[in-house]
């Protein structure tokens, strides 16, 4: 479920990150207003309490597998959406430094996928609508799976999302989506399971934490949803025209070309095009071994959808994936290699000032 | 339960490796944290064929690894452990990509291969880069720096407190594991039921030390801000391996090193 | 001296799920002296230290501190004159590491940083703990831990000390190092604790709770001796008075 930094684009990851700020930033504000500073040990311990749950493996019903707990849902339940945000966005920055988990840069893509979705979504649009103000075992079940289904499709949506914006993973769209969405609805229903088996044990227990929750239902919260919307909005167009700009230049192209009838843009891109081409033709001494996309249909009837072999052909000319630059690839990773050893036997034999 | 105790092993390592002093250790947090970000951005800047211009990238982690004597054994295990996705999803590259993009002899590969083992060079750059980052700093400095860097000290101060009683509840949550385990007479799993007692109980004494925490920093003097007066100071050094690391950056993005050499050793070689 | 001074007078107290933890306990601390607070478990014991250090308030009767009555108002007044030693140092040490742990009390006294470095220094050797300043708290030993936690308390400069199981979960010889750390201070000391060999040595006074309510209230080496005062209370004899176990069991 973690986005990787391997799949991410430069320009999906940094509008998903301006928008996790951003998020984070609203988030701390309004705890800041509802300033009681018993929470700030709560939510820091509340999130090692999740991050130890998340290592307690437990069977799934029904199947031999075992599944862990996610966490969004339940802290969005026992502190409230923005404590629980700012919390499971602490989670997932501890993950991406110890674990290597995500990534620094797919850090707020994390942030969006697993923390608004449940958070400020889920949680507030399913999870309280349900449960009502008389809380009981059905009721808290019902709620908590079907919030947790909803919070991690949408999340499941994300990422697909933010992948394919990205452009480095070939999978298409749909059916990227039809492979995740199915299994995170597995996911969901555990989540959903484990979530309703932690909420109603301490309902038993104790009742009164469950009302420990900053209540969403007041005026601020209402400018919060106000807010939110605005950020969905700006993550939305943001990443539209991030895909379109980074990593699908015909796109934009077309468009652009759709637009105003004209094909100036096109003509200069292939000016510069030509540039790279011409530089790529001079650079190249291997011409037998050179960069040979052909151009026909890929074979076993798995024909790529028409963009993305143009895609690839936009990409080609400046792919600069040759033999001779593997070669020189191979070459700097040997004197990488050599450089690093050296180094470090230096700095091994260096006293520690 | 077995790995719950390996994943804190793994953590314990790190965090051993985080509390030394090496060059790497000594120079200020933001330096490294603006760099790596760059150095990330650089990798993922690179289109999905491109992947042998991002060997020379490689220089980074290198360094990082070098100057802050990290075990390579640490970074390959944490490489291999670490979450399968993108090797996962990238798996579908060679696929659906089976046009031939490069043939060396009588072997063709598809732009799908070359896609797939960029991906996998980006994600052993960005991984290792990020592991030696926190290795060579700690996630107290890392946080230091963040909060310098404007980061809301709202959230540094959760991101600390997480990592610091992580260790505490692991340890708990481990020893009812264990109790559990030793009572459920050899059955592998565990049911939901037991799940949501364990987790609730757990989940009932983490509140518990949430209070007495809080009566502890109350005692204290706390009222809601977590202050600190360690310095930050940026010394030359610290500057210049910022900006070095950035000017190397930016020539390599600017010039296909690996394109360069190639043409060199090719050209040499005829 | 004044200042010095904890008195209790008829202080109630029940927790909100109904149960009567402390019921009309009154009793007189002057300057300097040390006192063991014992009792079996559940007797009210943590419940009274946390009213002497400012996280409860009374729910009937008074408690002065110096000059001061505990109050609403005057908790921050009450809490810089009170120092407060948890019985889990993991609940009390917070802060990433041991520096900034003992430096979060002057920090928040508002002192300026010159004058902080300056009192943590002195904290961490008062306690022989300078060396593992720059380690994270969580690995450090029991022991180390135990010691730091009542640093970052001798940081705030506090003129009362109140300490809850300081020698639980110890080993024998960190516990002996705590016990003499502890009698070379000249503090006002309130101790609650189980160890009542160690009350012997610290302590020249001695109150024993017992359902929430003084059960006795006297000179240590009188109350531990009287088997009519301890018995009701769920205690025994400190080891230290019962006699070699070996010269009498053979006696029997």
């Amino acid at each position: 479920m973690h986005m990787s930094d391997a799949l991410i684009s430069p320009a999906v990851g940094g509008t998903m990150w301006v928008a996790a700020a951003g998020l984070v930033g609203y988030s701390a504000r309004k705890m800041r207003h509802c300033l009681d500073s018993s929470r700030v040990p709560l939510m820091g311990v509340m999130g090692a309490f999740v991050f130890a749950a998340q290592m307690v493996n437990f069977t799934i019903p029904g199947t031999g597998s075992s599944g862990h707990l996610g966490g969004g849902l339940l802290l969005a339940i026992l502190l409230g959406p923005s404590a629980g945000l700012i919390t499971i966005a602490s989670i997932l920055t501890v993950q991406a430094m110890l674990f290597a988990d995500g990534g620094l840069l797919a850090l707020g893509s994390n942030i969006i996928n697993m923390g608004f979705f449940p958070c400020f979504i889920a949680y507030p649009l399913v999870y309280l609508p349900l449960v009502g103000k008389k809380p009981g075992r059905g009721r808290i079940a019902i709620a908590a799976t079907l919030a947790a289904v909803l919070g991690l499709q949408l999340g499941a949506l994300g990422v697909v999302t933010e992948t394919t914006m990205s452009g480095i993973a070939d999978l298409p769209f749909a059916k990227f989506l039809l492979l995740m969405l199915p299994i995170h609805l597995a996911i969901g229903l555990v989540e959903g399971l484990a979530t309703t088996a932690v909420v109603s044990f301490v309902w038993q227990a104790r009742p009164d934490v469950l009302e420990l929750a900053d209540s969403p239902g007041d005026g601020r919260g209402r400018l919060g949803s106000v807010a939110v919307c605005l950020l969905v909005a700006a993550i939305v167009t943001g990443g539209v025209v991030s895909w379109f700009a980074s990593t699908r230049p015909d796109g934009l192209e077309w468009s652009v070309a759709g637009v105003t009838g004209k094909a100036e843009l096109a003509e200069s891109t292939d000016g510069l095009h030509g540039a790279l081409k011409r530089a790529q033709e001079r650079t190249a001494l291997l011409p037998d071994y050179d960069f040979a996309k052909t151009q026909e249909p890929a074979r076993g009837g798995q024909a790529p959808a028409p963009e993305e072999s143009s895609l690839g052909q936009w990409f080609a000319p400046s792919a600069g994936t040759t033999v001779s630059g593997l070669l020189g690839g191979g070459i700097t990773l040997i004197l990488v290699f050599l450089i690093g050893w050296a180094l470090r036997r230096r700095a091994a034999s260096a006293p520690s000032a | 339960m077995a790995d719950i105790d390996s994943r804190m092993a793994e953590i314990g390592w790190l965090d051993r490796l985080a509390s030394r002093d090496t060059p790497l250790h000594r120079i200020d947090p933001r330096a490294k944290l603006l760099t790596t970000l760059a150095f990330i951005v650089a990798v993922l800047s690179y289109g999905k064929y491109q992947l042998a211009p991002l060997m020379p990238l490689a220089i980074y982690p290198a360094v990082l690894i070098a100057l802050g004597d990290v075990p390579l054994k640490f970074i390959a295990r944490k490489l291999l452990i670490v979450s399968p996705f993108a090797i996962f999803v990238g798996l579908f590259n060679p696929l659906l990509d089976r046009q031939t993009m490069l043939t060396v002899g009588p072997l063709e590969i598809s732009g799908g291969w070359v896609s797939y083992a960029s991906i996998l060079m980006r994600f052993v750059l960005t991984v290792s880069a990020t592991l030696a980052l926190v290795a060579g700093t700690g996630i107290h400095n890392v946080c230091r720096g963040l909060e310098r860097l404007g980061v809301p000290s709202v959230f540094t101060v959760q991101v600390l407190l997480l990592y610091r009683y992580l260790f505490v509840l692991v340890n708990e949550g481990a020893r009812m594991s264990r109790a559990r385990a030793l009572r459920s007479a050899g059955s592998r799993g565990m049911g939901l039921r037991v799940l949501g007692a364990m987790l609730g109980s757990l989940l009932l004494r983490t509140l518990d030390r949430a209070q007495r925490v809080h009566a502890a920093m109350c005692c204290r003097g706390f009222d809601g801000h977590v202050r600190t007066i360690e310095a930050l100071r940026l010394r030359a050094r610290d500057a210049a391996f910022l900006v070095g690391w950035l000017g190397v950056l930016a020539l390599l993005r600017a010039f296909d090193l690996a394109g360069l050499l190639g043409a060199i050793a090719t050209g040499g070689g005829r | 001296m004044s200042h010095h001074l904890v008195e209790a007078k008829d202080v109630h107290y029940s927790y909100s799920d109904g149960t009567q933890a402390m019921c009309g306990v009154s009793f007189r601390i002057t300057h300097g002296e040390s006192v063991a607070v014992v009792g079996a478990n559940g007797a009210g014991k943590s419940t009274l230290l946390q009213h002497l250090s400012g996280c409860l308030l009374p729910g009937g009767g008074t408690v002065r501190i110096g000059d001061t009555l505990l109050t609403r108002k005057t908790l921050a007044i009450v809490r810089r004159t009170v120092g407060m030693v948890f019985q889990d140092p993991d609940d009390q040490l917070f802060m990433p590491t041991v520096w900034a742990d003992v430096a979060f009390g002057p920090i928040n006294l508002g002192l300026p940083a010159d004058q902080v470095r300056s009192r943590v220094e002195h904290a961490l050797e008062t306690v022989g703990m300078s060396h593992v300043a720059g380690r994270p708290p969580y690995r450090l030993s029991g022991g180390e831990k135990r010691a730091v936690s009542i640093a970052t308390v001798l940081s705030m400069d506090p003129s009362i000390l109140v300490m809850d199981e300081p020698t639980s979960n110890l080993d024998p010889r960190a516990r002996r190092r705590l016990i003499e750390l502890l009698g070379t201070f000249t503090h006002t000391k309130i101790i609650a604790t189980h160890d009542l060999d160690m009350a012997m040595e610290l302590c020249g006074r001695t109150i024993v709770l017992s359902q929430g309510r003084i059960a006795a209230d006297g000179p240590t080496a009188d109350i531990l001796r009287d088997e009519s005062i301890l018995a009701p209370c769920g205690l025994e004899k400190p080891l230290s008075l019962q006699g070699c176990p070996i010269c009498s069991r053979q006696k029997r």
